[in-house]
């Protein structure tokens, strides 16, 4: 049986490069899987098979540590995957209210995807952009920060053309001032 | 110490536009304290660098506020087989968002530190550990690391020296337990991000069973100002015991939340109040978390002339962590918050300690209780024997900082916890 998911010529010399960085091939295991994600859209039993085989690192391995790292897609997800941030500085600057505002509008809860196969909502940890709350981030990727109803309107409304967010510079305030 | 605060000019995110191009930055006096140093080998002997960072008692800033140059002092003599700088930027600790203006804004300043660092502890490769979820920022970094490697600041025979380095990104991909040195060594190794047990140490033995050392990203970008201007210019930034330029990330109940730089030691009030612009809506304040989500919530009546340094965070019931201050109103419901902090442990418990895999469970669970309005009063009690059972009995310190949260808010907020529990005594039988 031919495998579902290969990597070809140029996806190898970049393979490569990756690994050129470590002493050993395990330790590319984060960044090849990184790859891979990149390229099929998620790290599943045959896509970690693929891993395997490329690194020389054996399959359990790598399941190992798919199954540590949430960021890792286990299975596919949604085209866009929505994470929102309810943790600490966003849970008390109205990050539930906006979980709860894109599953209603969604149609489905945290850890679900739209039928459509549109839309993934996931509700998870800090993000690292506490002073910028509520916000998300969009397919492991932009963050989009200080959300509004409007805002995730509009998020929602691109992402279904395929309009990915810009990335949101958030200056320190001191240099707004211009001092 | 936070007087003049009003005329004080960042060090470590200047105001400077393009600074993360290396042009700008090098006509801003960028990589001068590495060419110093290279150009005078005889002076700034890889030890003698190693004592000036240490004199100018530069305070690790991802956490535990150690001695930047007393770690480096912790490694062994070469002895000709590889060594390793490992530079944290994991930045997980809820309400920490700082390390990522160094990645955007001023990313040669840290790469000059980690290249300085590596000079002093004589060390071959240099690997910068990021959040799987920064990777906007992974990319900014990459451009100014390949910048840094096309002047030659990077590579083989730094300036023409016979000094040599590496310096490459590694991205995690989503467990705060990454963060722990030991765990962010095993993901560097590409494993699970199991913390080790320790001794050995780091320093004897880290990645792949070499010496290496951690350091956070902002402490490394002290590292430039150190060699640049001296220990002892360095020293008279803020407190003597926690000198030095510091990233404040505020968020929460302000009104202008954001990353602030300052001197160490800035006066609580005076930074919530006058640097971010006061609470929100008027409102009253209730607590602050200093330092990222471990650091114990300090009551607003515990705040009064309690500066921004490990020792007064200490002498005041907490602790100087990430300086991630989240700032809360009267509005905030207390055992909510602390409910999402435990579930933010349970979720990142790597699970190989009994009593922290067990009890961030348990911890989540009769919060959750307690928040549900299900709770009784001897649930109280059973938080208490919990947060026991966890502090200092696991291989690293995640169990105690998912603790402490719980041990102390219980103590200082007990009437919003008593209030949710159901008015029970303890059971007769
Ligand atoms: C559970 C846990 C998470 C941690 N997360 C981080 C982190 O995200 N970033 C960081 O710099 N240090 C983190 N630390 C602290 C590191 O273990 C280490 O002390 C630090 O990176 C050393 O750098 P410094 O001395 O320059 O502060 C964490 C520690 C623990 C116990
Ligand atoms: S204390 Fe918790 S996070 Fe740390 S090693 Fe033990 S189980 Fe893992
Ligand atoms: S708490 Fe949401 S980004 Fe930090």
């Amino acid at each position: 049986m031919a495998e579902k998911h290969t990597f070809d010529d140029k996806d190898l010399k970049e393979i490569e490069k990756l690994t050129a960085k470590y002493p050993d091939k395990q330790s590319a295991v984060l960044p090849v899987l990184w790859y891979a994600q990149d390229k099929f859209g998620h790290t599943d039993p045959a896509v970690q098979r693929l891993v395997s085989k490329t690194l020389g690192v054996p399959e359990a391995h790598i399941r190992g540590v798919v199954s540590f790292y949430t960021q890792f897609y286990e299975k596919p997800m949604g085209k866009n995957v929505l994470d929102v941030c309810t943790c600490l500085s966003c849970q008390v600057s109205g990050g539930y209210d906006m979980l709860h505002y894109i599953e209603e509008k969604l149609g489905i809860k945290a850890g679900q995807t739209t039928p459509d196969g549109e839309f993934s909502v996931q509700s998870v940890e800090c993000l690292g952009a506490c002073g910028y709350a509520p916000m998300l981030q969009v397919t492991n990727d932009k963050f989009v920060n200080h959300l509004t109803r409007e805002k995730v309107d509009k998020l929602i409304e691109d992402l279904r053309t395929g309009k990915q967010p810009d990335f949101e510079s958030n200056p320190m305030p001191q240099h707004e001032k211009g001092s | 110490m936070s007087k003049d605060w009003k005329s004080y000019q960042p060090l470590l995110v200047p105001a400077i536009r393009d600074l993360h191009e290396i042009s700008v930055y090098e006509k801003n006096n960028g990589y001068q304290a590495l060419k110093k140093i290279l150009k005078n080998r005889k002076t700034w002997t890889p030890a003698n660098v190693v004592n000036e960072v240490k004199t100018a008692n530069i305070r690790g800033r991802g956490g535990a506020g150690f001695n930047a140059g007393l770690k480096w002092s912790f490694m062994p003599e070469p002895d000709g087989e590889p060594r390793y700088l490992a530079c944290n930027g994991d930045e997980s600790e809820p309400g920490t968002f700082k390390d990522r203006k160094i990645f955007e804004f001023n990313p040669h300043q840290f790469i000059e530190g980690a290249i300085i660092a590596a000079y002093a502890m004589q060390i071959d490769v240099i690997y910068v550990y990021i959040r799987g979820e920064y990777r906007p920022f992974v990319l900014k970094l990459q451009d100014a690391i390949d910048q840094a490697y096309e002047k030659g600041y990077l590579g083989e025979k730094i300036l023409g020296s016979d000094f040599s380095v590496e310096m490459h990104t590694h991205m995690g991909a989503g467990a705060y337990i990454c963060g722990e040195e030991s765990s962010l060594m095993e993901s560097l190794e590409g494993k699970r991000g199991y913390p080790r047990v320790k001794p050995p140490f780091p320093a004897q033995r880290g990645l792949w069973g070499r010496p290496t050392t951690i350091n956070n990203i902002e402490t490394l970008a002290n590292v430039p100002l150190v060699m640049q201007h001296g220990a002892d210019w360095y020293l008279g930034i803020g407190p003597k015991t926690h000198p030095g330029p510091v990233l404040y990330g505020i968020s929460g109940h302000v009104n202008r939340p954001g990353v602030y730089e300052y001197q160490a030691g800035m006066d609580i009030m005076t930074l919530i109040n006058e640097v971010a612009g006061g609470v929100r809506g008027g409102k009253k304040l209730k607590a602050l978390i200093p330092g990222g989500s471990s650091t114990p919530p300090l009551r607003a009546d515990m705040l009064e002339g309690v500066t921004m340094d490990s020792e007064s965070l200490r002498d005041a019931g907490s602790m100087m962590g990430t300086a991630g201050m989240v700032v809360l109103d009267e509005d905030t419901d207390m055992v909510e918050l602390i409910w999402r902090i435990s579930y933010f442990y349970d979720h990142e418990s790597c699970g190989q300690c009994t009593p922290c895999r067990e009890g961030t469970g348990w911890l989540e669970k009769t919060l959750r209780k307690i928040k549900d309005g299900n709770g009784e009063m001897r649930d109280l009690d059973l938080l208490l024997a919990i947060c026991y059972r966890m502090e200092g009995r696991t291989i690293c310190a995640l169990a105690d900082a998912a603790a402490w949260p719980v041990r102390y808010s219980i103590d200082r907020f007990r009437e919003e916890f008593e209030k949710k529990c159901k008015k029970t005594v303890y059971a007769v039988a």
